[in-house]
């Protein structure tokens, strides 16, 4: 099994006939996703690489049946695409957007809470989620995963993601989902969803928790564990060495004070049980030894 | 961005936030000219982005036009905690009856929007967050509600500010909000917001952070840009759109994507050694983007080795192959380049590289073996 999306997931691409969303849309095609059509106003009726385009999502959910968008659209955009997508009949939707500001993001976030408890965002800012061998939706690159389980992967960092996702691989360990839950300040899906997710998939046995300095949702996703993971989890939390008080590229990563730090946070996992790791390497024999055990 | 305290009032009063009549200064005569303008007495304050300007000397009260010069003169150019100061704001000063604190910043946890108002500023208010926590009156809000003014008039009741000061407070509280929304900042912070004698209330001091994000809708940001003090290395890399930070250690990095340049810095420190800057180079990094990335870091004279860790996602590691022998032709690295490549055409990569590795160019296979190498040709 897999979380959040599987091989029978049909996949819209809003932006498709953008420059990334062409590329990013069309790898994903050729991974096997099933991807059945793409959304830019005004180009509807034309087609990119045979894939139909739409005027709107909901043209394109009424014509496809799809239930999952790729919003490969510019930060000013991104806000409305979002809600577009949730308003045409999407129920997952993965913005890979980078630089949406703060304040867009909240509110979207309360609004799809509000008016739409039923769907679920992934990002913005992040790389997306791959299901190996079914289902790639999102900019990581597909040859780096290996299918058929058992390890969950949840990470904060998009080239971490594939630090991690590479690490198992070249040891043979698959992967049953890894999902890029980014780095920005209002993530729609956060770690403790994922982990609720990993804990009930069948075919999941250990998960992978990829975190970096900000905010405070590893200390949450630390007690969650504590109370309800019954899974080995190995996790390795990025910026040990990052400066105090400056921000390092992601709008999340940033800390001020002691509050948010990469070792308070390791020691919050550690505390919960976690497998703690010093290095993305390191976490990866750590997990080759646990699915080893198994 | 953090603005200096002149531009949040100056922002606030976009806003109708009312703060105390006053101007910037960069020189003595420029502050007497305030002075002269808004009235005597006035508070002479340095404008540095950091904290304990008064204990530093850097805030004093002017009665006349001798005090404006003695102070003025004394203050601008003095060192507070490494930042020099170099312009004032002069203000009017206000008669204290008493200090609030008021703030509005994003709830991360919760992912609404929070406002913290206490009837006692004035402080640093994370003492009063650690010693009295029920002396600030937190307020969750909705950002697709917002907040209005009866439930700003609730609030300032819940938070015990005095009669006088209750009506005036929650206008400006939903002033405050619209500046915070509206005005894209992450945080907008007000300590003190003070009540006068005259039963008057505003801003004696303005704390505003903006969303870098939000920079597109907001052409008026540019004038605080151009104010930001910046490290030399990090202008050259800001004008050659890189995200650089720098620091102190040997060893340069560059890597794609924040996680992964934060990962490289601790593995580098895991190792014993030490790095001079953060460099992340972004998705979709070209051959220009790793030339441009070079030529800042060799730019470093405590550089002594370059680490280049490259995991392609949308980077392509060609690209970044054919950047790298790019930037050697065009500029002289004089710093050994260790590299270690995977991801997206990690094979074409190395594939590039190979008739050109030497002492000072090389490859390793995994993301310890180069910082360890990296390490130790810094130490050598």
């Amino acid at each position: 099994m897999s979380i959040f999306v599987d091989e029978n997931t049909k996949v819209i691409v809003q932006g498709l006939t953008g420059g990334q969303g062409r590329f990013h849309g069309l790898r994903n095609r050729d991974y096997g996703t099933l991807v059945v059509g793409g959304v830019t106003p005004g180009k509807g009726g034309t087609d990119v690489d045979g894939i139909p385009v739409f005027n709107s999502v909901k043209e394109a959910v009424e014509a496809t049946g799809a239930s999952a968008s790729f919003v490969v659209v510019p930060p000013k955009f991104a806000a409305d695409a979002i809600m577009e997508a949730a308003e045409g009949g999407i129920t997952f939707i993965v913005s890979i957007t980078e630089g949406i500001p703060a304040h867009d993001e909240a509110r979207t976030y309360n609004r799809l809470v509000e008016e739409f408890p039923g769907v679920r965002l992934l990002g913005p800012n992040c790389p997306g989620i791959i299901s190996p061998g079914k289902c790639n939706i999102g900019i990581t690159s597909g040859d780096i995963a290996l299918p058929g389980g058992p390890v969950g992967i949840v990470s904060r960092s998009g080239t971490l993601t594939y630090q991690a996702l590479h690490e198992l691989s070249q040891q043979g360990i698959g992967q049953t989902t890894c999902v890029g839950i980014g780095g920005d300040p209002v993530p729609g899906t956060n770690f403790i969803d994922c982990l609720e997710a990993f804990q009930a998939d069948s075919e999941t046995k250990a998960v992978m928790m990829i975190g970096e300095i900000g905010g405070s949702e590893e200390e949450r996703a630390a007690e969650w564990i504590k109370a309800h993971m019954t899974k080995p989890v190995v996790a390795y939390v990025a910026g040990v060495t990052a400066p105090p008080g400056r921000k390092m590229g992601h709008a999340g990563a940033i800390i001020s004070g002691s509050k948010g730090t990469a070792q308070a946070k390791m020691e919050a996992l550690a505390a919960a049980g976690v497998h703690v790791c010093q290095n993305p390497t390191e976490a990866g024999e750590k997990m080759v030894e646990i699915v080893r055990a198994l | 961005m953090d603005l200096f305290e002149y531009q949040g009032k100056q922002y606030f009063a976009r806003f109708g936030i009312a703060v105390s009549p006053g101007d910037v200064a960069d020189t003595v005569e420029e502050a007497l000219a305030v002075a002269e303008r808004v009235g005597y007495p006035v508070v002479v304050k340095a404008q540095v982005k950091v904290g304990g300007r008064g204990k530093a000397g850097g805030v004093k009260l002017a009665n006349d036009a001798d005090e404006v010069r003695l102070h003025a003169g004394n203050i601008l150019g003095l060192d507070i905690k490494g930042h020099v100061v170099k312009r004032l704001w002069v203000e009017r000063a206000s008669d204290i009856a008493k200090e609030y604190y008021a703030s509005f910043t994003l709830d991360r946890p919760n992912k609404v929007h929070l406002g913290m108002l206490s009837a006692e500023g004035g402080v640093e208010i994370e003492h009063v967050a650690e010693e009295n926590p029920e002396a600030i009156a937190f307020l969750s809000i909705d950002p697709v509600t917002g907040l209005d003014l009866a439930t700003a008039r609730r609030w300032v009741a819940e938070a015990n500010l005095d009669e006088a000061a209750r009506s005036q407070a929650a206008d400006l509280l939903v002033q405050l909000y619209a500046c915070y929304t509206e005005g894209d900042c992450d945080l907008a912070e007000i300590n003190p917001l003070i009540l006068t004698p005259e039963g008057t209330v505003h801003a004696l001091d303005a704390k505003v952070t903006l969303d870098d994000n939000a920079a597109y809708r907001h052409p008026e940001w540019e004038e605080y840009r151009a104010t930001e003090t910046e490290d030399p290395r990090e202008k050259l890399a800001k004008e050659k759109g890189l995200n650089y930070i720098g620091l102190d250690g040997t060893v340069g990095i560059i890597a794609n994507g924040a996680g992964l340049a934060m990962s490289t810095l601790d593995v580098v420190n895991q190792v014993g050694g030490s790095a001079a800057n953060f460099l992340d180079i972004g998705g979709g990094a070209n051959a220009d983007v790793m030339a441009a990335a070079l030529e800042v870091i060799n730019s470093d004279p405590k550089v002594k080795s370059i680490f280049v860790n490259i995991f392609g996602g949308i980077t392509r590691v060609d690209e970044v192959a054919r950047g790298v022998l790019d930037a050697l032709a065009r500029v002289e690295i004089t710093s050994p380049i260790v590299l270690r490549l995977d991801g997206t055409n990690a094979v074409e990569g190395r594939a590039i590289l190979a008739d050109h590795l030497s002492d000072t160019l090389i490859t390793e296979p995994t993301m310890l073996d180069a910082a360890r190498r990296a390490v130790g040709l810094a130490h050598a």
